[in-house]
């Protein structure tokens, strides 16, 4: 229960700082990308200023055991880099530029223009189950280089974005 | 806000940056796992079957537009701006494809990854930007734009 309180808010809290940092308008987030029109630098500030809590934590995290509300952490163990990773990060890249809409932004604003936001919710679900068919196991994961540290766990291969 | 950027938002960009950064501290030293959000919507959704436990997974998913809808009822609403239905739908396939393939997004890969300094995450995000800029470009080439 503790832990679906923290998912909760940890959840609600990003939500929060997409709709507030306007990374909920897809117009907006396009602007940024669109480097030959009107330029919108607004989204490296967001990038920014969620790297300084981020990596205050990755600090905090090295000198934990475990985490405050969990038994261990669970973290990508995977350094090698793969085809896999190059291709889906481009074709991501590609959704990302058409749409001005990322994963976190679009589920989000579900609650802001659910018209909008659920056509693109529901392909991307889709997009998700085609993924389901690619077949697995050729993408690096056998020759890893570990993440060095002594409070890490054995690999897991998961998902981060 | 700029005089060089007239629609540009440094400071809400900033906040609302910091208030995302702290979400994901939250979830990184509270439950020891990566706020990744194409992986948790896969998970809450039954798209994977590794990961996040499913409650932690649904739990986060549900969370996000809560705390919009907190956001747009606290200032009295937000942009948000979306494209053709037409344009939305062939985007969705391909960010959900993208991401699952390349093992996460903006969240996972560019705010946590990037900030743990890495490797995968740090080509993942540096591809991603090019092709999202190069995609724009074309658009604007093209005179979609």
């Amino acid at each position: 229960m503790m832990k679906v309180a923290v998912a909760l808010i940890s959840g609600a809290l990003f939500g929060a700082g997409l709709a507030l940092s306007g990374m909920a308008d897809p117009m907006r987030v396009r602007a940024f990308l669109d480097l030959l029109g009107p330029w919108d630098p607004t989204l490296a500030f967001v990038m920014g200023g969620a790297m300084i809590p981020m990596a205050i934590a990755w600090v905090i995290q090295k000198r934990l055991e475990r985490p405050l509300a969990e038994t261990a952490f669970n973290l990508p163990e995977t350094r090698s880099l793969d085809g896999k990773l190059a291709l889906g990060a481009v074709l991501f890249g590609i959704g990302w530029g058409l749409g001005g809409l990322c994963p976190g932004p679009a589920i989000a604003s579900l609650a802001l223009k659910p018209i909008h936001a659920a056509p693109f919710v529901l392909a991307m679900l889709a997009g998700m189950a085609l993924n389901l068919f690619v077949p697995s196991g050729t993408g690096g994961t056998s020759q890893q280089t570990k993440w060095r540290g002594s409070h890490r766990p054995p690999a897991s291969d998961t998902q981060r974005g | 806000m700029t005089p060089a950027f007239p629609h540009a938002q440094p400071v809400e960009g900033l906040i609302g940056g910091l208030i995302i950064g702290i979400a994901a501290a939250i979830m990184l030293l509270g439950l020891g796992r990566i706020a990744g959000v194409s992986g948790l919507a896969a998970r809450a959704t039954g798209l994977s079957d590794s990961g996040a436990p499913r409650s932690i997974a649904i739990a986060f998913i549900i969370g996000l537009p809560v705390g919009a809808l907190v956001i747009s009822l606290l200032t009295g609403g937000v942009p948000a701006r979306f494209p053709s239905t037409g344009l939305l739908l062939i985007a969705g396939v391909i960010v959900g494809f993208g991401t699952r393939l390349g093992s996460g997004c903006t969240s996972g890969h560019g705010v946590c990854g990037v900030s743990r300094l890495s490797p995968r995450s740090l080509l993942a995000t540096a591809l991603f930007m090019a092709s999202g800029f190069a995609t724009v470009a074309v658009l604007r080439l093209t005179g979609a734009l």
